[in-house]
């Protein structure tokens, strides 16, 4: 696929997410959603990227993601009503009502759920890696990278040079502290000193390609992608306006294409919310 | 020559391993001992995994590794160190079945020990996956019982904790249940305590007092069997429970449980509330014989004023 239709594709997926969680918002905002609700919308190119290079690689691997994981399902291809039902907590939905919207799983893209103990998802995913040795990926926040457990993860996964690829979705956050309250050290630094092939890059979907395009599920990589979180830590609200948005960038440098592809998406989503609120 | 329950236990993991491809995973288990010899000398290639030294991120790993459905055994040394590693097995693994309709099947065996070995690896540590959901416990003293969980564990789907003791590897009798109606009172003994408790029964009934045993080593889930129930129900003094994990442990909550179903009282004796060391005068030791035979008697003297 050439770099322009990766870019579209990517869009597509980016746009389905977001449309998905401005959905999300309203309902939360109606109190029809009422348990705590982690909105992706801002980190969406993220998953999108990867997802889209997984597609094109014909692979299809573990995907243990961790309580912001909205993006990362419908990225990878969840079924979208299912998720719907999961977060009006049917029993039709991806989880069968279990899951909320931090422990949310779907079976059809391997993804595994998560219990709530930040981070945990690296040792899992690097157990399930080595036990199957089927490709897997591991998406963690900038703060759950900090846990103990995850770094002694990323250095075994180093140590049996397993076919995995860890994922710092960096928004900077943990709930409110910012990184530079928390830490002195980069991780990818850290993920180097463990013999883990790393790179700190932006969420340009042409940055994830070209440091996954030679060696993804050839040996361990360690991608840190700075991104931005748009909406609250948990809830519906906005701390504070974020300018220059990855979705937002890519669909005014993609014109006109990308905006009615976005429209497009905006109309099934909201049709799809209103036909399952009305069941 | 009669076998031992080290070999039979290492005979089960050798065609764990061999026959069903499982895994093994655990800290210092080539060398070292290999486990108390309950180990067969195997590697990496055969299904043996040396983990590094991170028992908390290790029991997460384990846990993947049983999503993947490789039913591994999981060891853990010793029980102490249950507190770091139990965190994702109870977390995940335990509820991954329910949640994620993904079960999480693994055998972990956790060694257990004498006293005299300080703060943290003395004795058992099972209470702290005892109180959570989706968690399957038992601690085998005999090689039918060892051999009776590990065929249960590859027909289920869940987690077992199996609490293993040191001094028992060397046994091998199988412990018989003796009871009858109207009975002084009952003992009903778990892990290494079983031992002791038989010797204090047998020195009890030959002095004047009619006590009998019923040897638990199936621990969650608990069922108390209807004839137990009635035999205990028909005795003076209830029951005496021992363990050798603290007395606030998991034997309260089991008392409490044959309580209420028989409405006798339920005594116990487990690791005394206090913090061991390393001598035999600071360490915490399970019940001795000595100490059952002198609860018995108090018990029986209460009860007479
Ligand atoms: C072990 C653990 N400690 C603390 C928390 C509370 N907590 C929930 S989310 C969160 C911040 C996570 O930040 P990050 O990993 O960067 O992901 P993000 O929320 O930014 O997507 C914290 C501290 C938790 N869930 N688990």
């Amino acid at each position: 696929m050439s770099y322009k239709n990766y870019r579209l594709k990517t869009f597509e997926k980016a746009s389905l997410c977001r449309n998905f969680e401005n959905e999300v918002f309203k309902r939360v905002n109606e109190k029809i959603i009422n348990f705590p609700v982690y909105l992706s919308a801002g980190q969406e190119y993220v998953p999108s990227s990867i997802a889209q290079i997984v597609k094109d690689k014909k692979q299809k691997p573990l995907i243990f993601g961790q309580h912001r994981g909205h993006s990362i399902y419908l990225s990878f291809g969840g079924n979208i009503v299912e998720l719907i039902d999961e977060l009006l907590g049917k029993k039709t939905g991806c989880t069968r009502g279990m899951g909320g919207s931090l422990s949310i799983n779907s079976n059809k893209i391997n993804m595994f759920g998560h219990e709530g103990l930040m981070g945990s998802n690296a040792c899992m995913g690097v157990g399930a890696c080595f036990s199957s040795a089927k490709p897997t990926i591991v998406f963690l926040g900038d703060a759950s990278v900090e846990e103990d457990y995850v770094l002694a993860s990323l250095s075994w996964a180093a140590k049996k040079e397993l076919p995995i690829l860890f994922v710092v979705e960096d928004n900077n956050y943990a709930v409110l502290t910012k990184k530079k309250d928390r830490r002195d050290w980069k991780a990818k630094d850290v993920a180097k000193a463990f013999k883990l092939e790393s790179y700190d890059i932006d969420d340009q979907p042409k940055n994830i390609f070209s440091v996954l395009k030679k060696n993804l599920f050839k040996k361990p990589i360690f991608i840190n992608v700075n991104t931005k979180r748009l909406f609250w830590h948990s809830g519906a609200g906005v701390d504070e306006e974020v300018k220059g948005d990855r979705l937002t960038l890519e669909k005014k440098f993609l014109g006109k294409k990308a905006e009615k592809i976005h429209r497009n998406i905006k109309k099934k989503i909201e049709n799809l919310w209103k036909q399952r609120l009305e069941k | 020559m009669e076998t031992t329950l080290r070999e039979v236990i290492k005979q089960i993991t050798f065609k764990h391993l061999k026959k069903f491809k499982g895994q093994v995973f655990g800290q210092n288990l080539t060398g070292v001992g290999w486990v108390a010899g309950t180990l067969p000398k195997l590697y990496e290639k055969d299904g043996v995994i040396e983990l590094p030294m991170a028992d908390v991120a290790n029991g997460g790993m384990v846990t993947g590794a049983a999503l993947v459905g490789r039913r591994p055994f999981y060891i853990i040394r010793y029980q102490g160190y249950n507190w770091l590693n139990c965190i994702f097995i109870v977390n995940y693994a335990c509820k991954s079945k329910e949640i994620w309709n993904k079960p999480a099947p693994m055998f972990i065996r956790g060694l257990s020990s004498e006293g005299g070995l300080g703060p943290v690896s003395t004795s058992s540590h099972i209470s702290i996956f005892y109180k959570m959901p989706g968690i399957k416990i038992y601690s085998p003293m005999t090689k039918n019982e060892y051999t009776k969980t590990y065929k249960k564990f590859m027909k289920s789907d869940d987690v077992f904790y199996v609490s293993e003791h040191r001094k028992s590897y060397e046994n091998k009798i199988e412990f018989k249940n003796s009871i009858k109606k109207n009975l002084d009172i009952i003992l009903m003994p778990i892990s290494v305590t079983r031992f002791e408790a038989e010797k204090a029964k047998n020195y009890l009934n030959n002095n004047g007092y009619k006590v009998g045993i019923i040897h638990l080593y199936e621990l969650k889930p608990f069922v108390l069997k209807k004839k137990w129930i009635s035999m205990i129900k028909s005795s003076k003094y209830g029951v005496l429970m021992t363990d050798n994990d603290y007395v606030d442990g998991i034997i309260r909550t089991l008392a409490h449980k044959i309580n209420e179903q028989t409405n006798k009282k339920v005594y116990v004796l487990g690791l005394k509330d206090k913090s061991a060391g390393y001598t035999l005068e600071t360490s915490n030791f399970p019940p001795s014989a000595l100490e059952i035979i002198n609860k018995i008697k108090q018990i029986k003297i209460k009860k007479r004023v």
